[in-house]
């Protein structure tokens, strides 16, 4: 059975399922990560003392994990655009470092994690901690669905393109709006539990 | 995205721009932490630059800048304003301790780490 308006626009929408899809996932993320900062916000202004995000975190590390972020954002939308240019060559190079780069953010985080682990800094530790761990965890189980994501549009999924042009193409802008998503969290994550 | 090559060019032109404005910001967020400045200014500064990436995010790589889909419209319209509420709500409740700290953190560091050391 064919998937129907995965190409085609629905008349009643004017979009197709993949980008309809995508965009009312993404509202139910903004939802969830909302509820977490709103819960930041109210522990925050609650709290009588707040520790400085640099007792407890490395801002040249956040820094760099930030660039890491958007560069990888950068060649996500590089990726897409070479399609559009039907550069398939360009596209799994781009396609590539954007699976590389998260994957090299996961590798900091981890020395973080690490350094958090040994210093005995746990969610238990403070209120402080105990969010900087749910949010970062959180926003890091979201990176590794994006690298699962895109390494198959890199990878296997990548067959598509010589089959179905435009279907595929819709895929990988749809995976780019997630990853997208992903880096404007950390884009707000990293100033408010590393700089305020 | 739509169009010519033409058009996908000049879209590729505007992401370079964006990622270099984006990596300014980025520099420019940290060094504003270290501004001796009242807590909520410093919160305000931080946050008009998030907001200032995540537009520049969400409107050059996400496309919203050339959506014209009414249901991706309503779909974002009605989350931002229910992603206002999440956050307001908390600070309405807790509105009469907002700014008990008088400076950012970070402003402090550097004398802290002096004194420390003497």
């Amino acid at each position: 059975m064919e998937i129907p308006y995965t190409v085609e626009a629905r008349p009643d929408t004017g979009l197709n399922n993949v980008k309809l899809g995508i965009w009312l996932f993404l509202a139910s993320e903004v939802m969830l990560f909302g509820g977490l900062f709103s819960s930041y916000v109210l522990l925050r202004v609650g709290a009588v003392e707040w520790p400085q995000g640099a007792e407890f975190l490395n801002i040249p590390i956040g820094t760099v994990n930030t660039i890491i972020l958007i560069a990888s954002s950068v060649t996500m939308v590089m990726a897409y655009a070479s399609l559009k240019l039907g550069d398939f060559a360009k596209y799994k190079t781009y396609m590539l470092a954007t699976v590389l780069l998260p994957v090299l953010f996961l590798c900091i985080k981890g020395y973080e994690y690490w350094e958090k682990v040994s210093h005995d800094h746990l969610p238990s530790h403070s209120t402080f901690l105990a969010i900087y761990w749910t949010m970062t965890a959180l926003h890091g189980i979201h990176i590794i669905g994006g690298i699962v994501v895109n390494g198959y549009f890199w990878g296997p999924g990548s067959k598509m393109w010589h089959i179905k042009r435009e279907m595929f193409e819709n895929r990988v802008e749809a995976a780019g709006l997630y990853w997208h998503f992903v880096d404007l969290v950390w884009i707000f994550l990293f100033p408010v539990l590393y700089l305020l | 995205m739509s169009g010519s090559a033409e058009e996908v060019r000049k879209h590729i032109a505007t992401y370079k721009k964006v990622a270099g404005a984006l990596g300014v910001f980025t520099i420019v967020t940290v060094l504003a932490s270290y501004l001796n400045v009242p807590i909520p200014l410093g919160i305000t500064i931080a946050l008009v630059i998030a907001l200032t990436k995540g537009s520049l995010v969400a409107s050059f790589f996400m496309h919203l800048s050339e959506e014209r889909s009414k249901a991706i419209i309503w779909t974002l319209g009605l989350t931002v304003v229910f992603w206002f509420v999440l956050m307001l709500l908390p600070l309405f409740t807790m509105s009469d301790h907002i700014g008990v700290h008088k400076t950012l953190p970070n402003a402090n560091a550097a004398t802290e780490h002096a004194e420390e050391a003497h």
